[in-house]
Formats: structure tokens, C-alpha cells, sequence
């Protein structure tokens, strides 16, 4: 039977109303759990899992998949409204969409990333089940070294989000690379930078610095300004709803996160948040309005959004297709699937054919559920930025702690979190940006890890990195995005000064 | 508060028929949501509230550095109270003893060992290697031409791998191992032809073997295992039986009277119709060994353990 017809019976099945119900409960807990920090969908999967041992399959795992699709979709409103990221694929959500919600936007913000995360989930849904053989192969060709070029070019291109200052951009960098280091390495179980504190030995959480960050210093900052503090936060200024420019501004990163999203998702060492670090960047490169990258651009917005619920697409072509989990959830998803004696892997689409058409068939209208479920709750929930700052602000704090210790009650991690919050005030008023400490903290440890296994497979022969055509054209581009703008800055300059000199003329 | 907004939001979403029983337990799993010892973990507790030994069964996750920080806790916490259980395994073995970590093993009660999976050294179908014979072949003739996939250093896959290499005579320092962090990224390296063998459980293999795109050189198990097409080690002429088991644990400072009364709630378990289909479904051995079987078995295994680490060069 072909893949189109496959897909019609999935639709039948998922469409029973039982597995319609199954849809709905997923999505409506999925955003509810990706709304709160610190809470999880890993977490809420692993919990409902002993109850769905009474369910059928087919009905536990399209409720998984709609808990995965609806956190994917929750992540983004926190990010947006209160700048505390739920988790760490709605990071670059913040920036931006943050910016947005102060300046009286968050409505068209939170629009965009509602509409963008059902367009972005819609086509990779579609691609899953039409492209899913193909994008594994493209997945597995990518080594430890490819994985290392990817790195190399993720880290220039997310120079995008360094700010003004290049000098300050970097440093913020190299504190994030520390703090990537801490905890015990991989390759040969021995601490690093961790103080004798056992807790430190896992590394350092990545939400929870993201937070901090974020959210802490954000309020300690607002508070330090006390009286003085100009009244920015406007609730809504314009229309609550997404202007024609608004809609002519998102199309694009839209489909542009999904084309970048989905690849990145796929790939057992890629990742969610990587997706969108290079659709911020793109969009900041392609935007015309660069100037408001920093202050609020709506490409900023639509592009990661999509990206991320691309990615989580994304993740379920590994899973179903060769059994890999490549996210938590997605590893929760794959004992689910074993606690029915379903193996998943290569003979998957042919031994259980209606139940993969049924999940994929689910997943669309999970997505379709989200957006009905969504769009509404949007004048709600920029109500909450009419709360008087005072109590806003203290909310946030709340909300970031129990988040925090709701996802790891231990001392330690909520001294962290107070500590990083009191550097990320301290980063503020000294004009350092943030995002770029989140960032050190996300690439760092891959890009390492990947370096030496390469190099260790190679036994220490450097010119591995650039043997293979893939890794060869990443570091390439990546070299071109580094040293063109200095080029071209060059040449500019050299022109100012020839025009100067036919001035003196 | 957010385990319990879900707890109430999944209340609220699934009635569950919730009925008071004896007595309650406390189960700790020292790893994330998702990993073996948290399905463990959660195994037990299905097992525990269908049989009826316990009416009230929570699995609380503390995840970190292989077990060893919910170890430490859990040693603490735990003190004097029958209530409280704790899954862990070989890999808290190796753990302790690379990290230095100041808990070991020796500051909890062991109640039983209960399950148990082989190591197998896997290549991709399209490798030159057929048997084991070829693997140590190229091993002797360079041992760093043999890079292995498996899990985090020091781990059960990486200590296989160095005694692997001991058995057959080959330094264990040259072993040249690939730590992957879990979940399918050391699977993905050999179907991508990026190393030479994959070293790990049979579960992580299992999909691909059956097929046919990897293949199984040996397995690490006494004798032969009938859904495993490969020989054991020991029958390719290496002498080395290896296995990941996993076990509880109750706390410190219990009286036997105490511990006799846990180690019988977890016998009932091991003996109930839900945990030996869930053994089933997840492939998993059955290798009770109660007490202090169990704890003699438990000393020997770190005693063998500390000096393969200190060949690989992991431990001083």
C-alpha cells in the first residue's frame, strides 16, 4: 500500500472518537506542563506511564505524543510573557519575544508562535511520514566530526545574538564554555571544576542558568531601578491580533525554521535548541530590520518557534525508524512502546503499520487541537502583564523557584540558581549580554565531546575534521560567515577612506 | 508542587480507583525519568499496588553522576526507615569508584539483586569483522585501530570493553573507547560506520540486529541465550562473563526484623504476574539473589571492578 493510502487508514484510526479524547487530554496537559517551568514533558510521560498500562497502545501513545507536541507549544508563552524559559528549546524565544510582550506586543508575539509552531509541526509531520527513511540516512552519515563542524558553525553564527559589543559578546561566551566544563567528562569519568560539591557532577542544568539569568536577573535589576525605572511594560499597544505586516513578517522564518528545524531534529546529537540558534541567526541575516533584532523583531519569534516544533517532528524519525531516542521524552516514548512489546526500529513500519500511521495521523490532529486551544487563551494571558510590576516581578520569582526545585528539590541547585541570577543582574548593569552565557553553556560541551571522539576514532590525526565532504562544507561556510563580514568591513572602510580622499581633493 | 499539579491534573484527566493498603513505600531511582533504573523503579511499583502489598507506592527520581548523589541522599534520608527502597545496579559500581564519591554501597542495606542483561560486541553488517576471532586478531595487531561505542566512561559497556581487552591479553590503557552519553547516540555511531564495534546491553541492539542491519559478534553470558544468534564469549576461547545487573536497596540502620519484612514484599513482587511479564516485554533476566548472597556477590564485584579501572587508567 502506498504511503498516502497508509496515511488516510492512520487518519481513521485516530480519528475514533476514544483516540480524539486520548489527543485532547495530551495536548491540554502538554501545554499545561510547558507552561510551567521546571515540570517537563519527560516528567509528565514518565508519570503517566504506569496508568496507560491499561490503555491500548494506540491510545497511550497518540496522548504522548500529544503531551510532546503541546510542550513544544506551552514552552514558548513563558518565554514570551515573563522571559523565564520553560526549557531550553524556547531560550531564543525570550529574546525577542520578550522585547515584544514589553513593548505592548506579546499578542502578535504569542500569535506568531502559536501559528508558527502548527505550520512548522504540520509540514514536519507531513515530512515525517513522507521523507522519514531518507532524513535518517542523512542523519546517520553525520560522525563525530560532522557533528564538530556543526558546532563550529553553530558558534559563529550565534555571534547573531552577541550584541553590539564583540569584545563583550565573547566574554559572556567564554563564561558560558566554563561553566560547560563543570561536572564529570564524559570520556573519562573524571570531575572537572566541580569543587568537591557532589551535585555539581552532572554539570550545570541548563534551564536553570537559562532562568537565572533571565528571569532572576531580570527582577533584581527591575527592582535595583526601584522609582526610577521608566514604565515599559505596556500590556497591549496596538492590535491584540497579528497586523498584515505582522503576518508578511512570519511567513517566511516560519518555513525557514521548519527547513532548519527538522534536519537538526532528526540527528541522534542534535537537539532542539541548536535548531534555534541557527534560524535566530538566519533570520537576523536575512531580516530587513536588522536594527530591531535586540529590541523586539517578530522574525525572531516566528523562526525558533518553528524550529523548535519542527525538531520535536523531527525527533520521532530516529525513534520510529531505527528505535533511537534522541530527547527524553522521546526516550520515555520508546519504553512506552516496549511496555507493549512493540520494538521499535526498522521493522516497525512494516510490523505495526496501523499503529505508526495511527501516531503520525494523531500528531496532525494534535497539532490542528493545539491551535484552536491556543489562539483564545492569547488575550488571556497577556492579561497577566497588566498585574502591577511589584507584583509581577515577585511572581516570577516564585514561579522560577518552584520551578527549579520542582524539577530538582536540592540545596545546591537553588543556590545556583540565586547566584547565577545575581551575575545575570551584575552582566546587566555592566552591559553584558546574556543570551551568549546560555549559549557557551549549550555548545560548549558538544562541541568538545564531539572534537575528541573524533579525534580519539582518528587516533589524534587532526585532518580527520576535514575528510569528509560533509564536515569540509560546514567548516567552509562557516570560515566564509567569519571572515567575509571582516573582508567586506575592510574593503568598506578602504572606500570611506579613498571618498575622504577625493574630499581633500 | 508541580509533581503534585500533575499528580491532581492526572487525577482529574483518569480516575484511578485509589484504595488505602498496608503498607506504603518509597521508591528512589537514582537516574532521570526514562532510564533502566527508573523503569525498574516504576516495575516495582506497578508490581507492588496489583498484588496488593502496598496501596501507595511513589517512585521519586534523583538524577546524577551514574547513582552516586541519590546515594548519598538516599543514605541520609533513609536512615531507620523500613518505608524507604532504592534501585541501583552494577553501574553505581564503577560510579562510586571513579568519582571517589564519599557514599558507597557499604552505608545501605542490600535486600536483593533482581534482574540482570549481557553485554554484546556488535559491528555493522558491512564489516570485515565475522567473529570474535577477527575482532581480537585486530586488536592484538593494534589496539587502537579498534574504536568502541558504547556508554559514559567508566560504565558498564567501557569496563567490559577493558576486560575484553585484558582476557585476550591486550593492555587495557590501549583500549581506544568512544564514550557516547545514552540514549541511541553510540547505536548511531555504528550504523554509521563512525566506529569499529558497539559495545552494550542486547536491548540497545536488538531492533537492528533483528534486522539485519548489525550483527552480533559475541555475548558476555555464561551460556548461550536462545533469542541471541552468537556465540558467548567464553565459547570464542575468551574467558569473561560480564552482567549489568540491577538491585535494591532499603537504608541504613534497620533492624532484621525489618529488613526480613522488605526482602519478603520484594520476593512477593519478583514472584507477581505483572513484574514477570514486565521482564518479558523488556527482555530482561530474572536473577534474584536475596541478601546476603547478594551482598557477598556485591563485594567481590568491587573488588574486580576497582582493579579493571585501575588497568583502564580511571582509578588511581
Amino acid at each position: 500500500m502506498d504511503t498516502f493510502a497508509l496515511l488516510l487508514q492512520g487518519l481513521a484510526v485516530a480519528a475514533q472518537p476514544i483516540n480524539l479524547l486520548y489527543a485532547l487530554i495530551g495536548v491540554t496537559l502538554g501545554t499545561a506542563v510547558g507552561v510551567l517551568p521546571g515540570i517537563g514533558p519527560a516528567t509528565t510521560v514518565a508519570l503517566l506511564l504506569p496508568v496507560t498500562y491499561k490503555l491500548d497502545p494506540a491510545g497511550s501513545l497518540i496522548m504522548f505524543a500529544g503531551i510532546y507536541y503541546g510542550g513544544m507549544y506551552g514552552g514558548s508563552t513563558t518565554s514570551i510573557l515573563l522571559n523565564t524559559p520553560g526549557e531550553s528549546a524556547s531560550i531564543v524565544t525570550a529574546l525577542e519575544g520578550n522585547k515584544m510582550a514589553k513593548a505592548g506586543r506579546g499578542g502578535p508575539a504569542l500569535a506568531t508562535a502559536a501559528i508558527g509552531s502548527f505550520v512548522a509541526g504540520l509540514i514536519a509531520t507531513i515530512a515525517l511520514a513522507f521523507l522519514a527513511p531518507w532524513v535518517v540516512k542523512l542523519a546517520l552519515a553525520f560522525g563525530p566530526r560532522e557533528y564538530f563542524a556543526l558546532m563550529v558553525l553553530a558558534f559563529v553564527t550565534v555571534s547573531a545574538a552577541f550584541g553590539d559589543s564583540a569584545l563583550r559578546g565573547l566574554t559572556s561566551l567564554f563564561v558560558g564554555l566554563t561553566l560547560g566544563i563543570v561536572g564529570i567528562d564524559l570520556q573519562t569519568g573524571q570531575a572537572r571544576l566541580n569543587f568537591g560539591v557532589p551535585d555539581l557532577l552532572d554539570g550545570i542544568e541548563i534551564t536553570t542558568l537559562a532562568v537565572a539569568m533571565f528571569a532572576i536577573g531580570e527582577t533584581l535589576y527591575v527592582a535595583a531601578q526601584g522609582k526610577r525605572a521608566p514604565e515599559t511594560v505596556e500590556p497591549v499597544r496596538g492590535s491584540l491580533w497579528m497586523s498584515a505586516r505582522d503576518w508578511a513578517r512570519s511567513w517566511k522564518p516560519w518555513l525557514r525554521g521548519t527547513v532548519i528545524g527538522f534536519p537538526i531534529g532528526a540527528m541522534p546529537a542534535g537537539g532542539a535548541e541548536i535548531g534555534t540558534f541557527f534560524s535566530y541567526a538566519t533570520e537576523k541575516k536575512l531580516s530587513k530590520h536588522p536594527e530591531e533584532f535586540g529590541k523586539g523583531a517578530i522574525e525572531g519569534v516566528a523562526g525558533p518557534e518553528a524550529a523548535n516544533n519542527a525538531s520535536a517532528a523531527g525527533t520521532l524519525v530516529p525513534l520510529l525508524t531505527l528505535g533511537l531516542p534522541t530527547s527524553a521524552t522521546a526516550a520515555i516514548m520508546l519504553a512506552g512502546f516496549q511496555q507493549y512489546g512493540l520494538q521499535p526500529g526498522p521493522l516497525l513500519f512494516t510490523s505495526n503499520p496501523q499503529l505508526v500511521w495511527g501516531l503520525i495521523a494523531s500528531l496532525l490532529i494534535a497539532n490542528f487541537m493545539l491551535l484552536v486551544l491556543n489562539l483564545p487563551l492569547i488575550g488571556l494571558w497577556v492579561r497577566l502583564l497588566t498585574i502591577p510590576k511589584p507584583w509581577l516581578y515577585a511572581g516570577i520569582l516564585l514561579f522560577a523557584t518552584l520551578g527549579t526545585i520542582g524539577a530538582n528539590p536540592s540545596l545546591v541547585e537553588l543556590g545556583m540558581l540565586l547566584v547565577f541570577g545575581l551575575m545575570g543582574f551584575g552582566m546587566r548593569v555592566f552591559g553584558f549580554p546574556i543570551a551568549p552565557v546560555v549559549v557557551g553553556l549549550i555548545l560548549g560541551p558538544m562541541a568538545e565531546q564531539q572534537l575528541r571522539r573524533a579525534l580519539a576514532i582518528s587516533q589524534g590525526d587532526v585532518m580527520v575534521l576535514v575528510a569528509s565532504p560533509i564536515s569540509a562544507t560546514l567548516l567552509a561556510i562557516a570560515a566564509v560567515a567569519l571572515i567575509l563580514p571582516l573582508v567586506l568591513r575592510a574593503m568598506g572602510r578602504g572606500r570611506i577612506l579613498s571618498e575622504v580622499a577625493t574630499d581633500n581633493d | 508542587m508541580k509533581q503534585f499539579l500533575a499528580a491532581a491534573m492526572l487525577a482529574g484527566a483518569i480516575a484511578l480507583p485509589m484504595t488505602a493498603l498496608a503498607a506504603d513505600y518509597t521508591i528512589m531511582a537514582p537516574a532521570g525519568p526514562g532510564g533502566g533504573w527508573d523503569q525498574t523503579a516504576r516495575a516495582m511499583q506497578d508490581a507492588m499496588t496489583t498484588t496488593g502489598i502496598s496501596g501507595n507506592v511513589q517512585v521519586i527520581n534523583v538524577p546524577g553522576a551514574g547513582g552516586t548523589i541519590g546515594l548519598a541522599q538516599f543514605a541520609q534520608e533513609a536512615n531507620g526507615d523500613p518505608t524507604r527502597l532504592l534501585v541501583g545496579g552494577y553501574v553505581m559500581v564503577g560510579a562510586i569508584l571513579t568519582n571517589n564519591a564519599p557514599v558507597k554501597l557499604d552505608a545501605v542495606t542490600p535486600i536483593a539483586r533482581l534482574t540482570g542483561e549481557y553485554e554484546v560486541i556488535v559491528v555493522p553488517a558491512a564489516s570485515e569483522l565475522l567473529s570474535l576471532a577477527d575482532l581480537t586478531t585486530k586488536l592484538k595487531a593494534d589496539p587502537g585501530a579498534v574504536s568502541w561505542a558504547g556508554g559514559s566512561a567508566g560504565g558498564t559497556d567501557h569496563i567490559t570493553a577493558g576486560l575484553f581487552a585484558k582476557t585476550v591479553g591486550v593492555d587495557p590503557k590501549l583500549v581506544n573507547y568512544i564514550a557516547f552519553s545514552g540514549g541511541g547516540e553510540a547505536l548511531a555511531a555504528v550504523l554509521g560506520n563512525q566506529v569499529t564495534v558497539g559495545i552494550s546491553g542486547y536491548g540497545e541492539f536488538q531492533a537492528q540486529v533483528e534486522a539485519g542491519a548489525l550483527r552480533v559478534l559475541g555475548v558476555s553470558a555464561p551460556e548461550r541465550i536462545s533469542v541471541i544468534d552468537a556465540p558467548t564469549f567464553t565459547e570464542a576461547g575468551v574467558e569473561l562473563v560480564v552482567q549489568n545487573w540491577r538491585g535494591v536497596w532499603a537504608g541504613p540502620g534497620l533492624s532484621a526484623e525489618q529488613t526480613a519484612a522488605i526482602t519478603a514484599d520484594v520476593e512477593k513482587v519478583v514472584n507477581s504476574e505483572s513484574w514477570k511479564q514486565t521482564l518479558a516485554t523488556k527482555g530482561w533476566n530474572n536473577t534474584w539473589l536475596p541478601g546476603d548472597a547478594f551482598k557477598a556477590q556485591l563485594a567481590k564485584e568491587i573488588d574486580a571492578t576497582s582493579a579493571i579501572l585501575k588497568d583502564i587508567g580511571l582509578v588511581q
